[in-house]
């Protein structure tokens, strides 16, 4: 049986089950995972995981609960699952009080995503990358295959999302320590393509054998490669536009918000769902808005869950758990790639950035490291790797003041994240030329 | 208890496999997170999850096949599907674990005072609302919240080698944060969140400091709020073991991993600074700094009889005297490295192999009480309560930012501060450690979240300290 069988004939066991008054929402989660770990481009470890749960969401009277729950993906014993959750959220509901920030999604819409494009087998994605990995240090992981994702609710709401993906992430060691950051992600395999992006990042290595430079702490001109600006970006993802957390006070973005300061008008920044990885339908049951968050420097939408519309007389648009981006596309500027290192001139080419958080979290302001692949360049031209460094600045600066410029070229940076399960997140990026960003360490 | 324990033994016995050893584990975890935010009860969120990993050694690779479906066909399935990847992927095996010793002990594990049940969903709602309600009424208060995480977690190891492993755990994680806004700024103070949990019932939430402690939270935020900036330079600093516990956890726990000494971790969490070659003579710290891997203390979250690979857990010390003797490696490292280890290969649930992970990783007391680390201190800082982190990934250049600092002049507690931060090198830090607190001031905590692997898994760590002083750090404060 389907996934999405399994799951209808568990919506329609829902709907024989509930009194008249009573309300539900039931979300799916699924996937089948290969997961294969590398280390010196052998296999270190590997395995696949099957799994699939719902959310199970009660509603009687104002008053809900929430139950997670693991399926078993045989029907019989699922529906008895299910039915025995039933039970638990009804007795949990009489402890309860009405709670006066619920706000259904009474609309009864529909919408349906599959992409199930096959995926090669993982023993010849396992050889592909031992063959070009032959000789070379290589460690990360390949994780592919199907998920899915669903909707449903009393009301007659249905939502569905399918899709087959791979995500290959991994980085090349040189033997002095340094290494460049790699990564082959969608939802097409191809052989020719893989090994393109290989030996794009096996000739990035050859630069890292140059014997390392030490900065002194200090302010520098620097480029962030898109995977570096996407560090910053999934910073401020972190309650930066949340309904909730502006209203709390601890949005990192609530200057902005305020209208006390602003990015450059360099910046724009939409939550752009429509033609992205990631479900069109949130969990507790909205359809995800296309949303601009920053117009040309400035504050613009919110993310909006359900629950902060209610409390803060907002409209919902879809925000998911903890009202973070999950489609962040930050509109390109006018640098082209070609010209990064000549109108850097001296400076710092920064390929990730590494584990940032904040110092002054109402102030915007954050510290993080460099890592993988961040050169020193003079008069346009990479001299050498450098060691790596702690920065600590604002992004009133770094987004602010000290941009200069953006590439044309936007690079979309799928989500590797396996907590729990694969994320279907993604940002589309540009780099950022900045005219100073302060290493203190 | 262990209400599966005989079906899932009859199963496991029926298991046809040609692999030179396999094994299971199954994991179900039940938990329930209950909140209460500006008086009003947010919904419940309950959670039942139960699965099984089957794990295989075939042709010298170990491969393992996670389920959801832990009836007998499905574990049959799964057992097949890992034989077959083995199969396919030995050819391109990193390690040959022909070798490798296997478990084959019995046993069971209880956290304490497992025979009496949590506090029920009501009363554990009186009590938020309650504390919820003590917050004061002041228009510069703008958000706080009271929460109780309550997990329950059941796991059964079986073996081809005949162990039986039955580790029956319980969890409590108490959180009370407030936020104080002032029209341009905003601080927060909180206890638990991210720095406490226990394992254990009632007990635990009777005495972790939740119940009565609004008022004084409260209180410390609106202190924050009017206070200056942490002023920079160097000072002494005086960490409580709420900050130690991250002290720790960042600059000797994950350097000390030993999967990170072997690359594995190379591509996402990271390396480390500690070679293989320095156990034995490095001098991590000063003198003072006595660092134990302790599965002994009963309510510590990381606890236990036995790691996930069936290893038996006793406590050794991995820093004594100040010098490296032994790291942070499960069995299977310890088989790579040659080297002794701990029982601390660990898993965060059935859907994911054990890696080498912290469990409960702690700093022996020593002999000052809280009076006299202050009473030492000519031009200090004390800090509480860790809000921010950021360490490079070999674990070694580091910055950290707590909600509450407190200065310290000639030996007297001053004026509060906040945004307080401070940077420092951790192979230089701990060498600075000038003065250790006494079991006085010594406290039990830990952590739900330290994430790690590929695939991603978090973890809980137990982290036990005494406050500690450190000489000579470069501190500073916030923009605001």
């Amino acid at each position: 049986m389907s996934h999405q069988t399994q799951f209808k004939a568990l919506v329609e066991s829902l709907h024989g089950a509930i009194t008249h008054q009573e309300r539900f929402t039931l979300s799916y989660n699924a996937e089948e995972s290969d997961f294969i770990r590398f280390n010196h481009a052998k296999v270190r470890q590997a395995g696949r995981v099957q799994q699939a749960s719902v959310n199970f969401k009660l509603i009687d009277d104002g008053r809900h609960a929430d139950l997670n729950l693991t399926l078993s993906g045989d029907s019989e014993v699922d529906r008895q699952r299910l039915s025995e959750a039933l039970h638990q959220l009804r007795d949990t509901l009489t402890l309860l009080p009405e709670d006066p920030y619920l706000l259904l999604n009474e609309a009864d819409w529909q919408s349906t995503n599959v992409q199930d494009q096959p995926l090669p087998d993982s023993d010849h994605v396992v050889q592909q990358i031992a063959h070009l990995g032959e000789g070379l240090d290589l460690v990360g992981i390949y994780a592919a295959g199907p998920l899915y994702r669903g909707f449903a609710s009393s009301n007659g709401a249905f939502g569905w999302h399918q899709a087959n993906s791979f995500n290959f992430d991994w980085s090349l060691f040189h033997e002095n320590g340094q290494a460049v950051k790699a990564n082959y992600a969608g939802h097409h395999w191809s052989d020719e393509g893989f090994a393109r992006r290989f030996n794009l990042a096996r000739e990035q290595l050859t630069f890292l054998g140059r014997p390392a430079r030490t900065l002194a702490p200090g302010q520098y001109r620097a480029y962030l490669a898109p995977a570096a600006v996407e560090e910053i970006i999934g910073m401020l993802g972190w309650g930066g536009f949340s309904a909730q957390s502006l209203a709390d006070k601890s949005s990192p973005l609530q200057r902005l918000y305020s209208g006390d300061l602003s990015f450059s008008p360099l910046v724009s920044m939409d939550e752009q769902v429509s033609g992205s990885l990631s479900p069109a339908f949130s969990g507790e049951g909205y359809p995800r808005s296309d949303l601009s968050l920053v117009v040309e420097g400035a504050a613009g939408d919110q993310l909006v869950g359900s629950r902060s519309a209610a409390e803060y007389g907002l409209t919902a648009n879809g925000a998911g758990w903890g009202e973070s981006p999950s489609a962040l596309s930050m509109k390109g500027g006018s640098l082209g790639l070609d010209d990064v290192l000549k109108t850097l001139g001296t400076g710092l080419y920064i390929s990730n950035l590494w584990y940032l958080n904040f110092s002054d979290r109402s102030a915007g302001r954050m510290t993080g490291m460099t890592r993988f692949a961040t050169f020193w360049v003079e008069d346009g031209k990479i001299i050498a790797p450098v060691s790596t460094m702690r920065f600590d600045d604002s992004v009133f600066s770094l987004l602010g003041s000290a941009l200069e410029a953006l590439t044309t070229e936007r690079e979309l940076i799928l989500s590797t994240s396996t907590y729990s399960q694969r994320d279907t997140s993604s940002n589309l990026l540009p780099g950022a030329l900045i005219s100073r960003l302060t290493l203190t360490l | 208890m262990f209400d599966f324990s005989a079906q899932l033994k009859q199963r496991f016995a029926a298991l046809q496999s040609s692999a030179q050893f396999f094994s299971l584990r199954y994991v179900k975890q039940t938990s329930q997170h209950l909140s209460v935010r500006k008086n009003v009860a947010a919904p419940p969120h309950l959670s039942t999850d139960e699965g099984a990993m089957l794990t295989v050694r075939l042709n010298g690779i170990e491969t393992y096949a996670a389920t959801n479906d832990i009836s007998q066909r499905g574990l049959q399935a799964a057992l097949e599907q890992a034989e077959t990847q083995a199969r396919l992927l030995a050819p391109h095996a990193l390690l040959n674990l022909s070798d490798q010793r296997v478990s084959s002990s019995r046993a069971d594990y209880l956290s304490p005072n497992m025979s009496s049940p949590f506090p029920s969903l009501s009363d554990c709602y009186a009590l938020l609302s309650a504390e919820s309600a003590a917050v004061p009424k002041d228009d510069r208060l703008v958000n706080w919240q009271v929460s109780l995480g309550l997990e329950n977690v059941e796991q059964i190891y079986l073996n081809s080698a005949g162990a039986e492993i039955r580790q029956a755990q319980r969890y409590v994680f108490p959180d009370l944060s407030v936020t104080a806004f002032d029209g341009h700024d905003s601080q927060s103070r909180s206890l638990g969140r991210e720095n406490f949990g226990q394992q254990g019932g009632a007990e635990v939430i009777a005495t972790c400091g939740l119940v009565g402690a609004a008022t004084k939270i409260a209180d410390q935020a609106l202190q924050l709020i009017m206070a200056p900036n942490t002023p920079s330079g160097p000072r002494d600093l005086l960490l409580t073991p709420d900050q130690m516990i991250l002290q720790i956890h960042e600059s000797i726990g994950h350097p000390l991993e030993l999967d990170r000494i072997l690359g594995d971790e190379r591509n996402y969490a990271g390396t480390s600074f500690v070679k293989a070659s320095d156990f034995g003579t490095l001098q991590y710290g000063s003198n003072l700094l006595n660092v134990t891997f302790d599965p002994d203390i009963p309510e510590q979250l990381a606890s236990y009889g036995y790691d996930d690979d069936g290893t038996e857990a006793t406590k050794q010390f991995l820093i004594k005297d100040g010098v490296l003797v032994r790291p942070l490696g499960g069995a299977l490292s310890q088989f790579r490295a040659g080297m002794d280890g701990v029982a601390n290969s660990r898993a965060c649930s059935w859907n994911r192999a054990p890696i080498d992970r912290m469990a409960n990783l702690n700093i022996e007391p020593g002999d000052k009480s809280m009076a006299q680390l202050i009473g030492g201190i000519e031009h200090g800082i004390l800090m509480s309560t860790n809000s921010s982190w950021s360490i490079d990934d070999a674990r070694n250049k580091f910055q950290f930012g707590c909600e509450w600092g407190q200065l310290i002049e000639n030996g007297e507690l001053k004026g509060v501060v906040k945004n307080p931060n401070y940077r420092a090198i951790s192979a230089q830090f701990w060498r600075n450690l000038s003065a250790v607190g006494d079991a006085s001031t010594f406290k039990v905590l830990g952590t739900p979240n330290c994430g790690k692997g590929e695939p991603n898994q978090v973890v809980r760590v137990g982290h036990a300290s005494p406050a500690c002083v450190f000489s000579n750090v470069d501190v500073f404060g916030g923009d605001a």
